[in-house]
């Protein structure tokens, strides 16, 4: 499973750790929309799936922060998710991270 | 001629019949007045979950319908008088609005995770194709009642039975459905003729097919591959000749660049002896010859293509583009190949939709909240309308076009 691979590589540390600062309320709000617009064209603008998978917390619990902050940046291998590091920093990355994995108004 | 009596005399009627004309005309409301529908159309309101009925003629919105539920990747089409349109939510819920009236008149929650539909030739059917579960569903198209159920089943590399989602699903003459297995990479035909809809399978068609299109004349189903360079072709007057690939290796040994939205191929790019595709990616469109299906051409555009539509008579193809690059439209002609014209319609530009005969184009901008409408030749804004979160725009002469 692809996932594990990537949760793998972080417990080795050949991911970098990610920088725990948060991005400031405006790109926050860019960064909401993103989630739930853009993210939202192939998971679903409620992230309970459509081309891509689910992205609800029930299911993101089983990924590790750092875990799903590293398949934001760069992506999934052959399949449609693409790596998102040309757009995002790492921290906006991990942000949205967080978010997918804590239980609010964005998974709706 | 002298006329038989005087104005004077009649005035008494005249007067009379204008009380009971305006009298009548005080009881109709604007929705119960005798009207076509040839010029109506609706614009998907994806946040509010809602449809805005829009006239083309008067440019502006006719009326709003709401309750369709999760109208996130929504698509449309109309029943064969013009009158209904049937919505494809995402979240599986099926509803059939009557646009004169701007009343949801039937709706099914028929899935979980629904991508878009088709009406049958006839008209009698809709069918609905499903991610979860994924597979086809088959109504009767004046009641919703469910007529047929086919899930898309494979087996996958372990030997495992799966279900595959299923996308670009379109009409066909002969009264069939086509369809496509993003997971399975195969292509499904299914025939409504016949008391037991008939499945016919073509398999190893390509990896991911993510959408197709149909040709205007029902003969060519083009299926994108996500998971490979390349199309798969199926030519509908000799299905025997099974899946062809074209356009293989269009960007053989190159880099892919991320695609941050998928590509569409519902509403067609054939113009003249010329087919248009989206590149996956890469920046540009591709121009194919539909006598061999060789790659005439690379044009490099703005960015990552989503929709490529040709304007009715051929002479431009409009192109929108994929994330973060989505602000911009872009129109090539079709006699040089080259882009002229790059707009900005606003703030991430979801779809765009010519009207029957290609005078104006109506374009959806989701963050800028209005839609606006181009005068194609001139390329002068017409009008802005105000909506909420618009993205997909179908106008109704859709009814009458194969594959749409």
């Amino acid at each position: 499973m692809i996932y594990r691979q990537w949760s793998f590589l972080v417990m080795l540390g050949l991911l970098p750790m990610f920088a725990v600062a948060e991005p400031n309320p405006n790109r926050q709000a860019e960064l909401d929309t993103l989630l739930y617009q853009d993210c939202g064209s192939c998971h679903g603008m409620t992230l309970r799936g459509g081309l891509g998978p689910s992205l609800l917390p029930e299911r993101m619990e089983r990924y590790s922060t750092e875990a799903i902050t590293g398949i934001i940046l760069y992506g999934v291998p052959d399949t449609a998710m693409p790596g998102w590091s040309d757009l995002l920093t790492e921290e906006e990355a991990a942000w949205i991270a967080n978010q997918l994995k804590q239980d609010n108004s964005i998974s709706r | 001629m002298p006329l038989p009596f005087s104005l004077k005399s009649l005035k008494p009627l005249l007067l009379s019949s204008a009380f009971i004309l305006l009298a009548g005309c005080q009881s109709l409301n604007s929705t119960t007045e005798l009207r076509g529908t040839g010029d109506l159309g609706v614009v998907v309101e994806r946040a509010t979950g809602s449809l805005a009925v829009v006239d083309t003629s008067k440019r502006e919105i006719f009326n709003r319908v709401e309750g369709l539920g999760d109208l996130s990747h929504a698509s449309v089409k109309f029943s064969r008088d013009a009158r209904y349109a049937f919505v494809f939510g995402r979240d599986g819920g099926l509803s059939k609005v009557d646009l004169l009236t701007s009343k949801i008149t039937e709706r099914v929650i028929q899935s979980g995770n629904s991508i878009g539909g088709a009406i049958s030739q006839d008209g009698n059917y809709v069918a609905v194709a499903n991610y979860e579960p994924g597979g086809v569903k088959i109504f009767e198209s004046k009641t919703l009642r469910l007529v047929a159920d086919i899930p898309a089943t494979y087996t996958d590399e372990n030997g495992d039975i799966q279900r595959s989602k299923t996308v670009g699903l379109v009409d066909v003459p002969g009264n069939d459905f086509v369809f496509s297995l993003f997971d399975a990479g195969e292509i499904w035909t299914v025939d409504m003729t016949t008391t037991e809809p008939e499945i016919q399978r073509y398999k190893n068609t390509g990896k991911q097919p993510y959408d197709s299109l149909i040709s205007p004349n029902g003969r060519y189903y083009i299926a994108g591959l996500f998971g490979e360079d390349g199309l798969a072709l199926l030519d509908l007057w000799h299905p025997e000749k099974g899946v062809e690939r074209i356009l293989p290796d269009y960007g053989r040994g190159e880099k892919r660049l991320p695609v941050y939205k998928m590509p569409h191929l519902e509403g067609w790019a054939m113009a003249g002896d010329r087919a248009y595709f989206p590149a996956v990616g890469r920046h540009e469109v591709l121009v194919a010859d539909t006598d061999d299906w060789s790659l005439v051409k690379r044009i490099p555009v703005h960015g990552q293509p989503v929709f490529v539509m040709s304007r009715p008579d051929e002479r431009q193809v409009w192109v929108n583009f994929a994330h973060p690059k989505n602000d911009v439209v872009q129109v090539i002609d079709t006699r040089s190949g080259d882009v002229i014209k790059s707009l900005s319609p606003g703030k991430s530009v979801l779809h765009m939709e010519f009207t029957p005969r290609g005078e104006n184009v109506w374009i959806s901008a989701r963050d800028s909240d209005h839609v606006k409408v181009y005068d194609t030749e001139t390329f002068e804004e017409l009008a802005t309308l105000p909506m909420e979160s618009p993205s997909g725009i179908f106008f109704t002469d859709r009814a009458h076009r194969i594959g749409l």
